[in-house]
């Protein structure tokens, strides 16, 4: 069974060394999706895995038969950009831009989990079943996405602004996303 | 990275005799395993996939809960029974890792996950655990991070997971199959101190597979939480923590209590000389401090940890007195 990359069928490398970032970028040329550390500690290979996100180079591309990836070339089918990849620009969210691609993965899938009630490290009544995408909640839940150059509250402008209105939260006042 | 072999495991019976292979190795999320192999610290000759295996979250009629090996983090710490039974390993869960890690990593794999002790991921340093007989450069190394509590000459490194920290104050049972049979641990005997061996990390028998953990039914651990000390408030490994379940009777004295610590030993710390000190006590700050006091007693810090005893004693203190406070239902870390 093939893995299904951005809508397309592609077939499982046979040697079961290859990462699924591996995978991406040299394999199939998809250069969006960065290697920033390589271990897991950065972030910046985040990519969507039947929705959720995870960490492809810790992941071996044999782990992914049968099943969809997305990467950040695939959030929109028709070209045009996410309304967080307009968020980012509108909001200066990067500066080099090596983090935002694993970002904005980052981000969609946390916007998924937000809506299913996972809870965070930051969320006060754990017993219930909606969360308010607070600023709080929004830096702890980005907190596995690193940013060298220190883009953080343009980021955290771009997503709460792109996710305010599903979530029912408000956006966070200026003063508080400076501080 | 090493060749390897890879398959996956379609059924228990089939992951056990492919990982009871001499060289084979299960697979879980593969966040600790990947990066292991890669610096060539691992180096299995074959992989047995068994994030296929059972990863089911049910609460049974006996008021017990199972949670299947290969449950993902995200999914055990959403699920609303652990929410609202077990608040304590939901915190647990989510103090550890990110979003991403938490969504790949397994039940299994967390609880095998290895040490973080950084001798131990520099293959050109000496570490017993890596190599055993080589010695141990975190003796006289830098050794923030190492353990106080159940240390041995031959290795000071500590685990490093947070949820496992919960599962054994809460007194989980590890159920495991292997090629002799199935059979069950209590959590605190899964995982071991190092005494001469420490490559050793738990008493699993060489291919043996967990299957999952069970909660018991503990109507008081609705009354828990996890406190995780650590040097950037996320996506950092704990330094000190605390998971505690706490049950006052009606006149203020302590009817039952669980306590376990991370970041202090080989393995997850349950605290049982401050919890026998704590039963039948007033559930005051005073007995807390007696009760932390004792549990660290034989605390034997080393160069650049100094600061943990104190840091584990105020932490046991702050936890249990936030349970004493809080309705049982807003409680916060
Ligand atoms: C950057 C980073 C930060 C982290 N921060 C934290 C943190 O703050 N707190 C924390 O607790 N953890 C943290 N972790 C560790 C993370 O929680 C573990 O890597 C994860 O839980 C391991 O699960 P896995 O399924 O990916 O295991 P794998 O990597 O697949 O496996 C780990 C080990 O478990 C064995 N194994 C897997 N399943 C089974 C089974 N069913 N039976 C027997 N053996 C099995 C494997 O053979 C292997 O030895 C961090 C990891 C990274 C990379
Ligand atoms: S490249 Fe994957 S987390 Fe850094
Ligand atoms: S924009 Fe440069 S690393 Fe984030």
């Amino acid at each position: 069974m093939p893995i299904t990359i951005n809508g397309q069928s592609v077939a499982v490398p046979t040697d079961p060394r290859v990462s699924l970032l591996d995978l991406l970028r040299e394999h199939l040329h998809l250069s969006g999706t960065k290697k920033g550390c390589n271990q897991g500690a950065c972030g910046a290979c985040t990519v969507l895995a039947d929705g959720e996100r995870i960490l492809s180079c810790l992941a071996l591309a044999v782990q992914f038969e049968g099943r969809s990836v997305l990467s950040i070339e695939g959030i929109t089918d028709d070209g045009a950009l996410h309304p967080l990849q307009q968020a980012f620009i509108e909001h200066d969210g990067y500066q080099c831009g090596y983090c935002t691609p694993g970002q904005i993965c980052s981000a969609i899938g946390m916007a998924s989990e937000i809506e299913r009630g996972v809870p965070s490290a930051v969320t006060a009544d754990l017993a219930s079943d909606s969360i308010d995408l607070t600023h709080e909640e929004l830096r702890e839940r980005m907190s596995g996405n690193l940013c060298r150059c220190g883009a953080h509250n343009g980021i955290v402008d771009a997503i709460s602004e792109t996710y305010a209105s599903r979530t029912g939260a408000s956006r966070p006042a200026v003063a508080e996303i400076a501080e | 990275m090493t060749p390897f072999d890879y398959a996956r495991a379609g059924d228990t019976a089939a992951a056990v005799r492919m990982g009871s292979v001499a060289g084979a190795r299960y697979l879980g999320g593969g966040t600790n395993l990947v990066d292991l192999m890669r610096e060539n610290i691992e180096q299995p000759a074959s992989l047995v996939d068994v994030t296929g295996l059972g990863s089911a979250i049910e609460e049974r009629a006996d008021g017990t809960v199972w949670i299947g090996a290969a449950a993902r983090n995200t999914a055990i710490a959403g699920h609303a029974a652990i929410r609202r039974r077990y608040p304590a390993l939901s915190r647990a869960i989510l103090a550890g890792a990110s979003g991403q890690i938490r969504n790949m990593a397994t039940l299994g794999g967390n609880l095998l996950q290895r040490t973080r002790c950084t001798y131990f991921y520099d293959d050109a340093a000496r570490c017993n655990k890596r190599e055993p007989g080589s010695g141990c450069d975190a003796i006289d190394g830098f050794n923030r991070i190492h353990a106080i509590l159940g240390a041995s000459v031959a290795c000071v490194a500590t685990h490093p997971s947070d949820m496992c920290v919960a599962l054994a104050a809460l007194d989980a049972v590890v159920h495991l199959e292997g090629s002799a049979g199935a059979r069950t641990l209590p959590f605190d005997a899964l995982h071991r101190l190092p005494g001469g061996r420490p490559d050793r990390d738990t008493e699993l028998q060489p291919g043996e597979l967990v299957t999952g953990i069970e909660l018991p039914s503990l109507a008081f651990a609705a009354r828990s939480t996890y406190r995780k000390v650590r040097d950037r408030s996320s996506y950092a490994f704990a330094l000190v923590s605390v998971a505690a379940a706490l049950d006052v009777g009606g006149d203020g004295t302590v009817r039952d209590v669980r306590i376990a610590l991370g970041g202090v030993a080989h393995k997850p710390w349950r605290a049982h000389i401050a919890e026998q000190s704590l039963r039948g006590q007033p559930a005051t700050e005073a007995s807390f401090r007696a009760a932390a006091a004792a549990e660290l007693a034989d605390a034997a810090p080393l160069t650049h940890n100094a600061f943990k005893p104190e840091l584990a004693r105020r932490t046991i203190v702050a936890v249990l007195s936030g349970l004493t406070e809080t309705p049982m239902k807003e409680m916060a870390p």
